[in-house]
């Protein structure tokens, strides 16, 4: 499976450029890499508020978060979180968060 | 040249029927990645299994869907398909296409895909086969600033509407599918675009009971034009095509044969409900016991026209085989009036009673079908405001027992049943 490397540090991911390995190789300087590709331009205290919610869910349940609950948990409407995350919650938001890809439907 | 043998595919050139293995052929003259797709469908013809992985996040800033990633599993051996993303693009209401926009989307997919298409999905909108993730954004820019076209719904939102060709050409009509389909598809932008729901949503719009786009059976909202009089007879007509002037069906069977026209055998006879009959040589039709099969319509056209009454019936919870099997909507509100007047206000109150419901108690990858099978249609019922008719009743009951709502008994379930005998004995 392809590789990535940024500042120097590489990482694993599947084709979409999801980490494989999750958590155990998640860190701010893969946070600091998806920023770069999936069009964001600041990280603010409301991107760490949705990273970290996506996280704790994770840990608990094993899946992510239904849109719904991710609006919910964060108070964030969906209009706000995609101008946060430009490529949306799955792709974007998941991608930064170390989260395995989504199992989207067609 | 052949890139790779197919001896399975070839078998498929076979006969006198059009291929899609020939076309393939011919599209891998000027787009190469093509004889990969025949490459690696002849190797699941072999395994007798799909070579396409399941899934894949791909899409354009902005939007959550409208891109499916597709992904080959053996890249190495077929390397034109390694990526192979469909993109969904909405498709003009009624599908009324000039060449000049059919070309412009045409060159735009050759320019950045495999010239691969589906028209149309069975959602109703184009399916353009086969790109790579790199081609995704500039494909997006030169469509909706170029076509001034948009992507359609995939994944768990609204689906790209769709209709039948209504008013535009079709006497039957009984409202204005492209202007609901156009109105609804610009309202509800932000649900087509960014999926929130538990899982896909489908509406279609059909003119008339014939239901030419098959919204009973594949749409989570189903919107079928109705009229709620009677159907209009003209007897004169009716009297041409007894007597054979007129050729039943427009003409459609005038290729045998079939003898001549005979009203009993070819329309009252076969009257699912039987509510016709003749009375000399007029036509009379019992309305009330007439479910819209629209049969005597369809035979004699110049004859029967839908009432001057119209509306709509909608139907909810259509699917396709996924979990259980596939499943017809099931009619819920019998009559509605669609106007373009009030915007359709009272259709989009119905909608989003739906939504508003399912959102809550959907679960992940569940059509609202199934969510109305899981929590029984009394329930739905009561969510959507509706009171229960004997057409909501799929068939008679076969449990006797009657499951009251505490509020429907006097006096509550803890009332005191000896001081209610004393009024009324056993």
């Amino acid at each position: 499976m392809a590789s990535i490397e940024h500042n120097g540090t590489s990482y694993e991911v599947d084709e979409d450029g999801f980490l494989l390995n999750g958590s155990e190789e998640w860190d701010e300087n893969w946070v600091d890499y998806v920023k770069s590709v999936e069009g964001i331009n600041d990280m603010t205290d409301e991107h760490q508020k949705v990273i970290d919610a996506l996280q704790e869910y994770y840990k608990k349940n094993g899946i992510a978060p239904m849109v719904r609950i991710l609006s919910k948990t964060t108070g964030f409407p969906l209009k706000r979180i995609y101008e946060l995350f430009p490529s949306g919650p799955g792709k974007g938001a998941c991608k930064m968060a170390g989260l395995p890809k989504p199992t989207g439907c067609v | 040249m052949a890139k790779h043998d197919t001896p399975l595919l070839d078998e498929l050139e076979k006969g006198p029927w059009p291929s899609f293995v020939t076309d393939m052929k011919r599209q891998a003259e000027t787009h190469p990645e093509c004889w990969d797709i025949l490459g690696q469908l002849e190797l699941s013809y072999e395994d007798r299994i799909t070579h396409w992985k399941h899934g894949g996040i791909v899409g354009v800033f902005g939007y959550g869907g409208g891109i499916v990633g597709r992904y080959s599993d053996v890249p190495d051996r077929f390397p034109g398909v390694e990526h192979f993303h469909t993109v969904r693009i909405a498709q003009p209401s009624g599908l009324y296409y000039s060449t000049k926009n059919l070309r412009a989307l045409m060159d735009l997919w050759d320019k950045y895909g495999s010239g691969m298409t589906n028209m149309h999905g069975s959602t109703g909108d184009m399916i353009f086969l086969g790109t790579r993730t790199e081609n995704l954004e500039p494909l997006f820019w030169d469509l909706t600033h170029d076509l001034d076209q948009d992507l359609g719904g995939s994944g768990s939102n609204l689906r790209t509407p769709s209709c039948c060709l209504g008013e535009s050409r079709c006497e039957w009509s009984c409202y204005d599918t492209q202007d609901i389909c156009y109105h609804l598809t610009m309202h509800y932008q932000d649900e087509i675009h960014r999926p929130a729901f538990p899982y896909k949503f489908k509406f279609k719009f059909s003119g008339c009971p014939n239901d030419c786009v098959a919204a009973i059976a594949r749409s989570d909202f189903a919107v079928i034009g109705t009229w709620k009089d009677d159907i209009q007879i003209d007897q004169a007509g009716v009297k041409e095509y007894m007597a054979g002037n007129y050729p039943s069906n427009g003409g459609a069977h005038s290729g045998r044969d079939w003898g001549a026209f005979d009203i009993k055998k070819e329309v009252i006879d076969i009257c699912p409900t039987n509510c016709m009959w003749m009375e000399g040589d007029e036509l009379k039709i019992d309305n009330s016991e007439c479910t819209r099969c629209m049969h005597c319509i369809n035979v004699m056209p110049r004859a029967l026209k839908p009432g001057k009454e119209k509306g709509a019936t909608i139907c909810i919870g259509a699917k396709a085989p996924i979990l259980d099997g596939a499943q017809f909507a099931t009619m819920v509100i019998p009559f509605i009036k669609v106007s373009k007047e009030n915007e359709y206000e009272n259709v989009i109150d119905v909608i989003e009673q739906i939504w508003d419901w399912w959102m809550e108690v959907g679960k992940n990858r569940e059509r609202v079908g199934e969510t109305m099978q899981r929590i029984g249609l009394p329930t739905f019922l009561r969510v959507m405001e509706v009171d229960a008719m004997p057409q909501h009743v799929r068939e008679p009951r076969s449990n006797p027992y009657v499951f009251w709502k505490e509020e429907e008994v006097e006096g509550g379930f803890e009332r005191d049943v000896e001081e209610f005998r004393r009024k009324h004995a056993a």
